[in-house]
C-alpha cells in the first residue's frame, strides 16, 4: 500500500512496488490526462511533475514518488486554466492533441525555471515528441503565455 | 474515464469573446450516451436527410458524420457546415461520428475527402432540410415562403416566426436528399470561412478529453497480444506457468494468435512481457536493402498504363533523353500514442471502440471474425492519437474483440511502443523511373514514368488484420494502399507522356494506405526531375514551372509562394565554398491533378563535414479552394510540412530476414523540438469554389523542395530518401 499525493490529493494506492507511476495514475487513481506513447522516457507523452520537475512517468515506480507531490496535466490548472492552458487554446495548438498532455507538463516546467524563455532555452527543455508535427505552435504559445500573467493565480510572476 | 463520472461531456466554444462551457444533460460522455441511447431506430439511408440530420424539441441539432475527426479539425468543420445552411449557432450542434449503428456509411475518412466529399454530403443534407423547413414555415404562417428568413433556429417574417424545432422537433424529416436543393449564397456567409476554435480542445488541454486510450467500461479487463518473434512464425509451444507469479492473469491462444488478459493494465504489460512462448521462424524477407532489387525483379501481378497521350516508343532512343531514378522506402504511421481499442463481445453482439478511419469498412470483418450477423456488431469511433492513413488501430480492435470473446469480458488492448512500429501496416515501398526530353525551347517533348509498386486490389479495400490471420479465421480480401499512381506525370504542358505501373504482389511487409498515398514518393520524383530538367535547359526552376502551367490557380499558388520566400535566380542563393552550404529549392502539386494546388519552397543549409541537412525555412502557397475553417487548413498545412520533412530526412523502416528492426525512437527517429523550421504559409480563401481537402496535400511536394534546395546548396542530386546525413555525406563524397 502506497499513500500518494496527486494534485494536491492524497491517495491510498495497492499496487506492486514496481508498477511504473504512469499506470498507477491511469489505471488505478483514475486520472488518465497523462499518456503512455514509448514506455522508455523518450517521447515525453507521459510527462508530469514530482516536486516541481518535470519527469517521465512511464519509467519512474511508484516507490519513489512517495512522500513527494505529483503533479499530472488534470491538476496543472487547478482553480482555473494554467496560462499555458489558456495560450494553447487560444493558439489551436494540436492536431490529434495525444502528446499535449506531456508538452504542456514539459512547458510549465520550463516556464517555473526560466519565466521568459528563449528559442534555444525551448529546443533545449522541449524534448517531447509530436507526430502530428506541432513544433511551432508550441513554441509560439509558450512565448505567448510567457507574456501573460498567471490567470491561475492572478499574480504575475516576478522574473526570477 | 469511469462510467460514473459526470460533467466531462464538456462543448466549448468561444461565444463572443468569452469561453462558455457547456455540459450535457446526462452527464455521460457522448459516446457512453451513444451506446446507451435507447432511441436508436434512425435511418442509416444516405437518400435521406434523416441519416445525417436530427433536429431535437430544444432546437438543438444532432449531426451524423460518416466521417471522423482525426485532429484535423473535422469536428468544428462540420458543424459550420450545417450551421450555415440552416442558420443556427453550431454551438447548438453535437455531432456524432464513426458510429455504425448511427451514422450513414460516407466511407472511410481517407484520401482527404472528409470535408470535400462527406462534408458537402451534409451541406446538402442541410440545405434539402432547410427547403422542407421553408415549406412547413409557409404553410404554419401562412405566408408565401419567398418572404421567409431563416435565423438563429427559427424560420419568419418580420413579424411572425416559427421555430425549426416546433416544426420538426424529435421527429423525422422524412424527406429524400434533393441533390438540388438551393445552397445559401457564399456572399451571405457568416459561420462558414471563420477560423472557430476547435470544441474538443480544452478537454485534451486538461487531461478530461476520452480518447479511446482513457475509455473504460465497467468490469473492463486489459489485454495485451504477443506478437511473434519474425513475421509469419508459427507459435509452438506457449509455458503458461512462465509468469505464474501473476496472478489472474489469463493466456489467449488461437491458433498462432497468443494473448494475455489481465485485470490492470500494468499486468497485463508485464504478462506479455514474462511470457515464454516458442517459435518457428519467420517466413524469411528480402530486407529493406534489397527492396529497390525486389521491385526490379518481381513477381509481378500486372502492367497497366496509367496515362497515355501521344507516342513516346521513340524516347528510349533519343539522343535528347535525361533519365533519373527515385526511391522511396517502406514507412511507419509511426503514431505517437500506439493504437489501442476496446471490445466489448458477448454471445449473441459485440460493440468495439475504435479510433478507426473506416469504422463501417470494417464491420464485415469483425463480424465475420467473431461470427456474427453484420447488424449485431456496432463500431464507435473515439479519438485515437493521430493516424495519418491506416496504422494499428483497426488490429487493435481486432485483439481487443478476440481477447473479449474469449474471457467472456469487456478487453481493452493498447499496443506497446515496438507493436506499432513494428507491426502497424506499413506505407509501401516506391520505386519511380523517369525519362524526358526536352524540345529546343526547353519545353518537355516527351515524358515517360514507369513505377513500382504494390498491387491494391481494386473494390476489395481491406488490409487484412493481424489477429484473424494469426488465429486462423477467414476475412473479407483485399488489399488497399490507397490511390498510389496519380501524380507521377508533370502538371506542366508536355507534347507526349506516358505512365506506366508495375504491380508487384504484396509488398514484404503489410501495406497500407500513407498519408498522401504514392503521391508524396511521386511528386518526389517528379519535382526533382523538372528541377534536373531545369538545369539542363538553364532556366530558372521557379520560371522552368510557371511558363508551362496553363492553370492560373497553379500559377498564382507559384507566384504567391515566390514572393513569400523572395525567390531569387537559383544562382544568388547558392554558397557552395565554405563548412555550411545554403540553397533554395521550389516544388509544386496539383494534386491527383483535380484538387489542391500547392507550392512550397524552402531554404536549407547542409553541414558538409557530417552531411547534416538542416531546414530554415519553408514558404508555401495553398489553394484548397473554399476553406471552411482556415485555422484548421492551417494547422493541416504545418502537419503535411513538418510530418513530409520528417519523412524525407529520417524515416526508414528497417528489417532483417525476420523482423522489423526499427521498433523505438531511437532506430525510428521522426523530426524533433529543435527541427522545426520557420513557416511561411500563405492560404488563398476561395468562397466561391468548392472545398477540397487539407489533409494531404501539402505533404507531397515536401520531399522535391528539400531535395532541389540540397542541390542548390551542394549540387548534390538526392534521388533515394531519407536524406540522412550518412547518405548525404556519401553523396557528397562520390561528386568530390
Amino acid at each position: 500500500m502506497f499513500k500518494l499525493n496527486v494534485n494536491g490529493k492524497v491517495h491510498q494506492v495497492d499496487v506492486e512496488t514496481d508498477m511504473p507511476l504512469l499506470w498507477v495514475l491511469r489505471d488505478h487513481i483514475g486520472l488518465p490526462g497523462t499518456k503512455y506513447g514509448c514506455g522508455i522516457a523518450v517521447c515525453g507523452a507521459c510527462t508530469v511533475h514530482v516536486d516541481g520537475a518535470a519527469v517521465r512517468s512511464c519509467s519512474v515506480p511508484v516507490s519513489a514518488v512517495v512522500g513527494k507531490k505529483v503533479l499530472t496535466i488534470e491538476g496543472l490548472g487547478q482553480g482555473g486554466l494554467h496560462k499555458l492552458q489558456a495560450s494553447w487554446i487560444a493558439q489551436q495548438v494540436p492536431q490529434c492533441g495525444y502528446c499535449q498532455s506531456g508538452m504542456l507538463m514539459a512547458a510549465a516546467a520550463l516556464l517555473k525555471e526560466k519565466p521568459r524563455p528563449t528559442d534555444a532555452d525551448i529546443d533545449q527543455a522541449m524534448t517531447n515528441l509530436c507526430r502530428c508535427g506541432t513544433y511551432a505552435r508550441v513554441r509560439a504559445a509558450i512565448h505567448a503565455a510567457a507574456d501573460i500573467a498567471d490567470t491561475a493565480t492572478g499574480v504575475k510572476r516576478s522574473a526570477s | 474515464m469511469k462510467i460514473s463520472d459526470v460533467s466531462l461531456a464538456r462543448r466549448e466554444f468561444l461565444k463572443g469573446g468569452a469561453l462558455v462551457i457547456g455540459f450535457s444533460l446526462t452527464g455521460l460522455p457522448l459516446a457512453l450516451a451513444q451506446a446507451t441511447d435507447a432511441r436508436t431506430p434512425h435511418t442509416l439511408n444516405l437518400d435521406e436527410v434523416d441519416a445525417f440530420l436530427a433536429v431535437r424539441k430544444d432546437g438543438s441539432v444532432i449531426v451524423y458524420s460518416g466521417k471522423v475527426d482525426l485532429g484535423t479539425g473535422h469536428r468544428i468543420a462540420m458543424r459550420q457546415i450545417v450551421a450555415e445552411e440552416l442558420s443556427i449557432d453550431p454551438a447548438r450542434i453535437d455531432l456524432i461520428e464513426g458510429d455504425t449503428a448511427l451514422t450513414p456509411n460516407q466511407g472511410p475518412t481517407a484520401g482527404s475527402t472528409g470535408v470535400m466529399r462527406g462534408g458537402m454530403q451534409l451541406r446538402q443534407a442541410a440545405a434539402t432540410a432547410r427547403e422542407a423547413l421553408l415549406a412547413r414555415a409557409a404553410a404554419h404562417l401562412q405566408t408565401g415562403a419567398s418572404e421567409l428568413i431563416f435565423s438563429d433556429g427559427y424560420v419568419g417574417t418580420a413579424t411572425a416566426r416559427v421555430a425549426i424545432a416546433e416544426l420538426v422537433g424529435d421527429r423525422a424529416f422524412g424527406v429524400r436528399m434533393n441533390p438540388k436543393a438551393p445552397l445559401k449564397n457564399p456572399a451571405q456567409y457568416s459561420v462558414v470561412g471563420r477560423s472557430l476554435p476547435r470544441p474538443d480542445l480544452p478537454g485534451k488541454f486538461t487531461g478530461r478529453h476520452t480518447y479511446v486510450h482513457d475509455f473504460t467500461l465497467p468490469g473492463m479487463l486489459h489485454g495485451r497480444p504477443l506478437r511473434p518473434p519474425a513475421v509469419a512464425a508459427r507459435l509452438l509451444e506457449v509455458d503458461a506457468a512462465s509468469i505464474a507469479h501473476l496472478p489472474g492473469v489469463q493466456v489467449v491462444r488461437i491458433k498462432d494468435f497468443l494473448g494475455v488478459v489481465a485485470s490492470d493494465e500494468w499486468a497485463a504489460v508485464r504478462a506479455a512481457r514474462e511470457l515464454k512462448a516458442r517459435w518457428s521462424a519467420g517466413s524469411g524477407l528480402i530486407g529493406h536493402d534489397n527492396l529497390a532489387l525486389w521491385a526490379r525483379r518481381g513477381p509481378f501481378v500486372k502492367d497497366e498504363i496509367v496515362v497515355s497521350k501521344g507516342d513516346t516508343s521513340d524516347l528510349a532512343n533519343d539522343p535528347r533523353q535525361f533519365a533519373a531514378s527515385y526511391q522511396w522506402p517502406i514507412q511507419s504511421h509511426a503514431s505517437l500514442g500506439p493504437s489501442c481499442a476496446v471490445a466489448d463481445v458477448r454471445a449473441d453482439s459485440a460493440m468495439i471502440w475504435s479510433a478507426s478511419q473506416a469504422t463501417h469498412r470494417y464491420q464485415p470483418a469483425y463480424a465475420q471474425m467473431l461470427g456474427l450477423p453484420l447488424e449485431k456488431v456496432r463500431l464507435i469511433y473515439l479519438d485515437g492519437s493521430g493516424c495519418y492513413g491506416m496504422n494499428g488501430h483497426d488490429d487493435a480492435a481486432a485483439d481487443a474483440a478476440l481477447l473479449s470473446k474469449a474471457v467472456g469480458k469487456p478487453v481493452r488492448v493498447q499496443w506497446m511502443r515496438q507493436d506499432e512500429l513494428g507491426w502497424d501496416p506499413k506505407g509501401p515501398p516506391q520505386l519511380l523511373a523517369l525519362r524526358a526530353a526536352l524540345d529546343a525551347q526547353g519545353h518537355i517533348d516527351a515524358w515517360e514514368a514507369e513505377m513500382w509498386v504494390p498491387l491494391a486490389t481494386a473494390n476489395l479495400e481491406h488490409v487484412p488484420l493481424l489477429a484473424p490471420s494469426d488465429a486462423g479465421i477467414a476475412q473479407p480480401a483485399g488489399q488497399m494502399v490507397g490511390l498510389v499512381t496519380q501524380n507521377a506525370d508533370p502538371p506542366y504542358r508536355a507534347a507526349r507522356v506516358k505512365v506506366t505501373a508495375h504491380w508487384l504482389e504484396p509488398a514484404p511487409l503489410r501495406p497500407s494506405n500513407i498519408r498522401a498515398p504514392g503521391k508524396v514518393a511521386n511528386c518526389f520524383a517528379v519535382e526533382a526531375f523538372i528541377d534536373e530538367l531545369a538545369v539542363a535547359a538553364k532556366i530558372d526552376p521557379l520560371e522552368f514551372r510557371r511558363r508551362d502551367l496553363t492553370d492560373p490557380r497553379g500559377i498564382e499558388v507559384l507566384d504567391r509562394c515566390a514572393a513569400l520566400i523572395g525567390w531569387k535566380p537559383a544562382e544568388a542563393m547558392r554558397r557552395r565554398t565554405g563548412a555550411m552550404a545554403r540553397g533554395r529549392g521550389i516544388a509544386y502539386v496539383h494534386y491527383k491533378h483535380n484538387e489542391t494546388y500547392v507550392a512550397m519552397a524552402m531554404d536549407v543549409e547542409v553541414v558538409k563535414k557530417s552531411g547534416e541537412i538542416r531546414v530554415k525555412r519553408v514558404a508555401c502557397a495553398h489553394d484548397c479552394g473554399l476553406m471552411i475553417n482556415p485555422g484548421a487548413v492551417r494547422n493541416q498545412v504545418e502537419g503535411n510540412i513538418l510530418q513530409a520533412l520528417s519523412r524525407s530526412l529520417f524515416e526508414e523502416t528497417t528489417f532483417d530476414s525476420q523482423r522489423v528492426t526499427s521498433v523505438d525512437w531511437g532506430s525510428y527517429r521522426i523530426l524533433r523540438f529543435p527541427e522545426a523550421p520557420e513557416l511561411l504559409i500563405d492560404l488563398i480563401q476561395r468562397t466561391g469554389e468548392p472545398p477540397l481537402g487539407a489533409g494531404e496535400a501539402a505533404s507531397s511536394p515536401v520531399a522535391a523542395a528539400l531535395a532541389n534546395a540540397v542541390y542548390d546548396a551542394v549540387g548534390v542530386r538526392l534521388r533515394t530518401a531519407p536524406f540522412s546525413a550518412e547518405r548525404v555525406l556519401a553523396a557528397l563524397r562520390a561528386t568530390a
